[in-house]
């Protein structure tokens, strides 16, 4: 068993260890079991309805709508699209991801800031995000079709280099690193298990499960809240929402997820 | 007969929900006048059946439910209730250990299946009881659900 | 105006196999915004259903019916093309209703 550095004095922050087989696959089973049966009847089902809605609603200073926006398979192609991203834009000349290609969208079609389109990235109670539930409707549209995403424009490669240096480098106060639970097999914290995320069979089963429908929190999560939210558990720095890095991550891991089937929206914990 | 026994019964079914069954309301009729507050403020099983008009409950194997015996995250634990008793018209479900007994209240025309499945809120680990009224009687199976909570968020 | 509902009707054998997911948040008043003040209860106390005009169930809810409810039951009578309308009143008086209509199979 490795066991790993706890850090110090944080009560919030779990370790990350290996469990005793037997009780793991009793518990893992009644686990599965609870999921199976939230499968019928996932609430990310109302966050696609709206937001198929706002991809037709006219918005911003422009009064557009989305319909014209390009996902990568061209203007307003909406379903199969999340199968083949993040890949690279020549309008744009970056890499982008779905999150990212929206807030394009709503600059270039609907005439907000980039500022304003990134402004509200993750919803709370009481308070729905409009980019939260376009991206649930994007996403949802490739569901069950197969995980493609290009990996061939020098742009791209250099993307997955970067997000592999990202995925490997330990930093923050205790030494972390995406590696650090995501980088073996048979991690867990407490009931959660971890996927190793460099291993193509555990890929393709979670990365595009996201979005996903986080029971925990009452509402739909991105993969950009996704990583935020691991790069705020592990200290540190803030990943800013479409921010290069964010993107950089995503392509590395997308390259292990490839061959896999998009099941997103997904329902989670 | 259903209606007479539940009548009986005393603040059971209310009458709007068997006015409702018996298809004299109409769904439109109906608004939030008809809430049993009393019932959704009990603490406990022997309560709460004592505000949905019974006098106690028998253990029944012929309600089963559906449930995990791990809640992943206790506000969202999925509960499925189906009766094998005759002339069920009402399944309640009831979580002992949360702040108020009563989760749900549902009345069933005939014709309905006594059968249903929604979603509950649990504080923690708890019994969670399956009320059924048939022929005026009201009678309950429970499971004990775990509520434990994961950990990073994937 | 609530957001709407989606239901699912589908024939299953003789019975009409009905779910739904309700979009509402459920707050039961014990929860504690970002400043520490309480967050008011709202959630849905009553729930209809009805078949060409009949209601096929009734339900009475609480504060700890999971937030964005979903229900699943089902009823004899319905054929396909008939439809099902399902109307929720919450404890603020808001209300919501919406139609569906029976398919052949789910």
């Amino acid at each position: 068993m490795r066991a790993l550095i706890m850090a110090a004095g944080a009560a919030a922050l779990a370790v990350c260890a290996a469990a005793p087989a037997q009780d793991k696959d009793v518990t893992q089973r009644e686990i599965e079991r609870y999921r199976e049966l939230l499968a019928e009847g996932n609430p990310a089902d109302l966050a696609e309805a709206k937001g198929e809605e706002l991809w037709k609603t006219m918005r911003g200073p422009k009064q557009a709508s989305l319909e014209r926006c390009d996902l990568g398979l061209g203007p307003g192609v909406v379903k199969g699209a999340y199968a083949r991203l993040p890949r690279w834009f020549a309008d744009t000349g970056r890499v982008q991801d779905l999150e990212s290609r929206l807030v394009t969208c709503m600059v270039t079609l609907q005439g907000f800031t980039e500022d304003e389109a990134k402004k509200n990235p993750f919803s709370a109670p009481g308070r729905p995000s409009p980019i939260e539930d376009i991206a649930t409707y994007v996403a949802g549209a490739s569901k069950g079709m197969t995980f493609d995403p290009p990996l061939r424009h020098p742009k791209e490669l250099e993307a997955f280099r970067t997000g592999e240096e990202l995925f490997y480098r330990r930093a923050g106060p205790h030494d972390f690193s995406c590696a650090t639970c995501h980088g073996d097999e048979g991690k867990r914290i407490r009931l959660q298990d971890l996927p190793k995320l460099t291993d193509p069979k555990e890929a393709q089963k979670v990365f595009t499960s996201w979005p996903a429908y986080r029971v925990s929190q009452g509402s739909v999560r991105t993969m950009q809240h996704r990583l935020y939210d691991c790069y705020w558990q592990m200290r540190h720095p803030q990943l800013d929402y479409v921010s290069e890095a964010s993107i950089d991550l995503q392509v590395f891991m997308a390259k292990y997820a490839s061959g896999g089937t998009v099941e997103a929206p997904g329902l989670k914990r | 007969m259903d209606r007479r026994a539940a009548l009986k019964a005393g603040g059971g079914a209310s009458v709007i929900a068997l006015a409702l069954a018996a298809g004299i309301l109409k769904p439109e009729d109906v608004f939030a006048a008809d809430w049993n507050k009393a019932a959704f403020e009990t603490k406990s099983f022997a309560d709460t059946v004592k505000a949905l008009g019974g006098g106690g409950s028998t253990e029944s194997d012929q309600i089963l439910m559906t449930t995990p015996d791990i809640a992943e995250n206790g506000a969202v634990v999925p509960v499925t209730v189906e009766s094998r008793l005759p002339g069920t018209r009402r399944i309640a479900i009831l979580i002992e250990k949360n702040p108020n007994t009563l989760s749900a209240d549902f009345t069933l025309p005939e014709g309905t299946d006594p059968f249903v499945t929604t979603r509950v809120k649990m504080a923690e680990t708890s019994n969670v009881y399956a009320l059924v009224q048939s022929g005026g009687k009201f009678y309950h199976a429970a499971k004990e659900i775990k509520v434990t909570i994961g950990g990073c968020g994937g | 105006m609530p957001d709407p509902m989606r239901i699912r009707a589908n024939m299953a054998g003789d019975k009409v196999e009905v779910r739904v997911l309700m979009a509402h948040e459920m707050e039961t008043g014990l929860r504690k915004d970002a400043n520490g003040k309480l967050v008011p209860a709202h959630f849905i106390q009553n729930v209809t259903v009805a078949h060409e005009g009949k209601t096929v169930l009734a339900a009475q809810w609480g504060t700890s019916i999971s937030k964005n409810p979903f229900l699943h039951f089902r009823f004899k009578g319905g054929k396909p093309g008939d439809k099902v309308k399902i109307t929720w009143v919450d404890n603020k008086g808001e209300t919501r209703s919406d139609e569906a209509t029976i398919a052949a199979a789910g």
